[in-house]
């Protein structure tokens, strides 16, 4: 509610309320129900795919320091994006497909580079995250080059797509990142149980009934779907998916399925925090929120970095 | 029962077979050590169990039954391992985590009952570990740690157990104990079959030593029956001698040093 009502132009609580209603100002209206709510809904999703993104990765590749992000997802759909720009695609439905589908194929580049290093990509999770970084790097280093001769337009696009914002945030936007999160993340809820047998290592996990391997692949893509759906409707927001299940672990939740629905509510909640600090902390500019969250979370990863080394 | 017929495990790449037509059988009620050099396949019978490594020839079956004619679930039921390395990712609770045992039985979505809550309840205590039931995993000792991971495996009720040098990390008390609670369990009915370097405790505990060379049985029987000098000397190539225990009178090995070249 807050975060509906403040920005660069403040409403009342009353007024949200009243404007929700379609009553009062025409105005006030219109900032609620076509900019206002849509973005914190859109920001509340982006938090949730990342925060249960983050969640099951971590469980999955056994890792306190996996991040959806240090899997290349984000360069690959800012690569997607970039490309879709420069190809003079205008429609945003279409730059947001071609930013998921280079998420993907991100993910499915690391895996492979990860193989070739190790038997299984799985089998050493180091392997995987280094191949994502080396993704992610390549990724940006597609862009600079793309960007080096692009138009301003173009530019504009992609920095948008590189910082995180969830200031474009359109009704239809919504509810395609809705679906995706509904299903990805839901069909990582079904399979939390096996990410708890997971957690324990691919040894105990078969001998405990489960196909490691099999399961691990699918943990990781479901995650990486979610990762890709958030970062083709606002960019890359960082480290969300980092934070949000240290937190809900700290809460005292440790199997799965409960610490996966958590992480979602958790990262709901501080992505629109955040986003609202992103509007009006400098206001009437505005933030890149990826950065704040950048801010927020690079301190909390030291602190995570030291305690697991 | 857990019985091997002739197993071959080749690995694709490799010029011999890491196992090459062993057969033995882990009898319930019995502790059944499985020893052998670094290489000699131990770890790969244990993989061809667990359908973990591909059977070339051969068979491996648990109470007459196929492995590979098991869903991974069934297979689960059927045979609890205790592996090299087991951590949980995260720290959790000693009893939670006893309760992933009971995964083959739940699924993905069965709400425990309380047969399930007695599964786990009977573990701890066979492990000896009840009294650590609500302390995270993050505070255990070495010792304790295994303990907990042993009532994991427990929590499966399967007639069958495999542990897989369970005592490698462990000081000599907690060795012992270990060793002593293997013993226990398997004369309380499971059978119980423990890879193991260890063979001054194998030769006090188990009921049956099966000894491996380059992934062939070298000898297998009682404990007196394997320990042998020179059996060892030629399977180790190292000088040693055999001498009792002077408590119980179990055969023990100690390995020579050789005479210092100038």
């Amino acid at each position: 509610m807050l975060a509906v009502a403040r920005g660069a132009v403040s409403v009342s609580l009353a007024g949200v309320i009243d404007a929700l209603r379609g009553r009062g100002d025409p105005t006030a209206i219109a900032i609620v129900r076509d900019l206002r709510l849509p973005r914190v809904v859109l920001g509340a999703l982006v938090g949730a795919g990342l925060g249960a993104s983050g969640a099951a990765l971590q469980g999955a590749l056994r890792n306190p320091l996996a991040e959806p992000y240090l899997l290349g997802v984000s360069g690959g759909a800012a690569v997607g994006a970039v490309i879709a720009f420069s190809l003079g695609v205008s429609s945003d439905a279409m730059i947001t497909l071609a930013a998921f589908a280079g998420g993907i194929a991100a993910v499915f580049v690391a895996l492979a580079v990860a193989r070739v290093g190790g038997r299984s990509a799985r089998a050493d999770v180091r392997t995987l995250l280094i191949a994502g970084v080396i993704v992610g790097a390549f990724a940006n280093a597609a862009i600079m080059v793309a960007l080096a001769r692009a138009e301003p337009n173009t530019v504009r696009g992609a920095l948008w797509w590189m910082m995180g914002s969830a200031a474009d945030a359109t009704w239809r936007r919504v509810a395609w990142l809705a679906a995706s999160i509904l299903v990805a993340g839901g069909a990582l809820v079904y399979w939390a149980r096996e990410i708890d047998v997971l957690s324990l290592g691919d040894d105990t996990a078969a001998s405990l009934g489960v196909d490691a391997e099999r399961a691990g692949r699918r943990a990781f893509l479901l995650a990486a779907l979610l990762a890709a759906a958030t970062v083709s409707a606002a960019g890359l927001i960082g480290f969300v998916g980092l934070v949000v299940p240290h937190i809900a672990r700290r809460m005292g939740l440790r199997a799965h399925r409960p610490l996966i629905m958590a992480a979602g509510l958790i990262g709901a909640t501080l992505v629109v925090a955040a986003d609202l600090a992103a509007r009006t902390v400098a206001a009437p500019t505005e933030l890149p929120l990826g950065a704040i969250t950048a801010l927020l979370g690079v301190p909390f990863f030291l602190v995570q970095l030291r305690r697991t080394s | 029962m857990i019985e091997f017929r002739d197993l071959v495990v080749s690995y694709p790449g490799a010029r011999q077979n890491a196992v090459d037509g062993v057969s033995f059988v882990g009898a319930r009620g019995q502790l059944t050590a499985l020893a052998g050099p670094n290489g000699s396949g131990k770890s790969s019978i244990v993989k061809a169990l667990l359908r973990r490594a591909d059977i070339t020839r051969g068979s491996a079956s648990i109470d007459g039954r196929d492995v590979r004619s098991l869903s991974y679930a069934e297979l689960a039921r059927n045979v609890a391992v205790v592996p090299q390395r087991e951590e949980a990712a995260f720290p959790i609770q000693v009893r939670e985590y006893v309760f992933l045992g009971r995964y083959p039985h739940l699924g993905l979505w069965r709400a425990p009952s309380r047969e399930d809550d007695l599964a786990v309840d009977q573990a701890l205590s066979q492990a000896g570990v009840e009294d650590l039931a609500d302390r995270d995993t993050d505070a255990l000792s070495g010792g304790e740690w295994q303990r907990v991971r042993i009532a994991r495996a427990l929590a499966q009720k399967s007639p069958a157990l495999v542990l897989d040098e369970p005592t490698t990390f462990l000081d000599v008390a907690h060795e012992m104990g270990i060793f002593e609670l293997m013993s226990s369990l398997a004369h309380s009915g499971l059978a119980v079959l423990l890879v193991s370097h260890q063979l001054n405790l194998v030769a006090r505990f188990a009921d049956t030593i099966v000894l491996l060379d380059r992934g062939k049985v070298a000898t297998t029987g009682s404990p007196t029956e394997v320990m042998r000098a020179d059996t060892l000397e030629s399977i180790y190539g190292w000088p040693v001698v055999i001498t009792r225990d002077p408590a119980v009178g179990a055969p023990a090995l100690v390995p020579l040093r050789r005479p210092v070249r100038l």
